[in-house]
């Protein structure tokens, strides 16, 4: 993973659906108008922060079949930054909610659920913290990861669709696929997912280096200390 | 099977040797539910169901956070180590999930009853309302036993038990509150199908998880 290019790529995706996101032709709707192009922020960051989540299990059930450190770390900090995009994309949601629900935080199953979401991984960083030994914190930090994901998945995508919600695709709304049909809409969305991915990606990466870093060097300097 | 069913023969003979925990938890309940009675007493005729309804289960969620965390933690370290030498790791935890969800049945049966004692019975279809008793404490026996195996490995257990299992036991809890609403308002059965199917999906997924991920937890 040290190539360049995809870090380049990641630059150039993230400006054009940046540029293109805000200039770009969108599709007249009524009530949502111009903060349709949110769908290129907030959307897109939910799909990243899943995946990088997914990924994050991922790396966690490889941990214990096993038994790497290494791919503990890699779980870690994906997981970090997929709680980041998470932040990120409530955030954004909250601005779009605003503007076309008339309320930051609408009393909105997925809202709730996506809030409780990020509560079980602030828990699994609680948990991470709460432990001197790398191997114990490891393992029992996996197991959470997997269980946590497992519970993850039916808060956001899978319960709220049981309710009404004021969110696209439950409660009689119009699902997704009715605006996401726009070629326009397309042409930004899936760059972005794919953009914020890779993004995702590079701030997990930088941060694992910096990790090797520090335990090479707590090796050597226990080395040097005999 | 029967390496199962000694280990909670086991539970069950311990628990009644110290007969101090489960009176506890029995006395928990009770004050619990009378600290509520107590708090509501001025205003009692403004208790709507729903108020009832949501009080009542939040009363037993702290109760079963209580009464599980201690299903690990109770346990002397070498007793663990004795245990994990003859047992296999997956009798283990189904023991202890179905003494829990034992447990927890009966703690939250007589909670209902004394809470229905003090505060007034507005259900108006019981059968459906202990149906929802058994799934809601079989639920959060199974969730709340492998939280504790996680966080008696750590030092600050009790505040990461109840860190660990809010949030994942929130879908729960709140599927539970929709079935104990329709049991309250006496609807029929076939309105309540789909909440059963889910709590019976999620009591399904965590317990098949706790089986494959208990394993690699006891190893530490």
């Amino acid at each position: 993973m040290r190539k360049i290019w995809w870090k380049i790529l990641c630059i150039v995706i993230i400006f054009y659906v940046i540029i293109w996101g805000f200039i770009g032709p969108v599709p007249r709707l009524p009530i949502i108008n111009e903060s349709i192009r949110n769908t290129y922020f907030h959307v897109a960051l939910w799909f990243a922060m899943t995946i990088l989540l997914f990924t994050s299990m991922i790396y966690s059930i490889r941990y214990l079949s096993k038994g790497r450190i290494g791919d503990d770390d890699i779980a870690s900090e994906i997981a970090k930054s997929g709680i980041f995009f998470g932040v990120l994309g409530c955030l954004t949601g909250s601005v779009w909610a605003n503007f076309t629900w008339g309320d930051p935080w609408p009393n909105d199953p997925k809202l709730n659920g996506a809030a409780v979401g990020i509560l079980i991984y602030m828990a699994y960083l609680l948990l991470r913290s709460s432990f001197e030994d790398e191997q114990r914190r490891a393992r029992i930090s996996s197991v959470y990861n997997i269980f946590a994901f497992a519970v993850f998945i039916p808060i956001i995508y899978i319960l709220p669709r049981l309710t009404d919600s004021l969110h696209p695709g439950s409660g009689g709304n119009s699902t997704f696929g009715s605006y996401d049909i726009d070629n326009d809409i397309r042409k930004v969305l899936y760059p972005a997912v794919i953009g914020y991915i890779l993004l995702g990606l590079w701030v997990a990466e930088l941060r694992i280096r910096i990790k090797r870093i520090r335990r090479f060097h707590e090796e050597e300097s226990i080395k040097a200390g005999k | 099977m029967n390496e199962i069913k000694t280990l909670i023969w086991k539970e069950v003979t311990l628990e009644w040797r110290q007969k101090y925990a489960l009176s506890g938890m029995l006395l928990y309940v009770v004050s619990t539910v009378f600290v509520c009675y107590l708090s509501f007493n001025l205003r009692r005729n403004q208790l709507t169901p729903i108020v009832w309804n949501t009080l009542f289960w939040i009363i037993l969620l702290f109760t079963a956070v209580n009464a599980i965390a201690k299903s690990f933690s109770q346990e002397r370290h070498g007793r663990l180590l004795y245990y994990y030498n003859l047992c296999s790791p997956q009798a283990i935890i189904i023991s202890k999930i179905i003494y829990n969800s034992l447990v927890m049945a009966v703690l939250s049966a007589l909670g209902f009853v004394f809470y229905a004692f003090v505060m007034g019975n507005p259900v108006q279809d019981n059968g459906l309302f202990s149906i929802c008793i058994l799934l809601a404490s079989t639920g959060f026996a199974s969730v709340l036993t492998l939280i504790a195996g996680i966080a008696s490995k750590a030092d600050n257990s009790a505040t990461l038990m109840a860190v660990l299992s809010f949030p994942i036991i929130l879908p729960m809890l709140l599927m539970t509150i929709r079935l104990a609403k329709n049991a309250l308002d006496g609807l029929d059965w076939s309105v309540s199908t789909d909440e059963i199917t889910t709590l019976l999906s999620i009591d399904l997924i965590v317990i098949t998880l706790s089986y494959l991920l208990f394993p690699y937890l006891w190893r530490s």
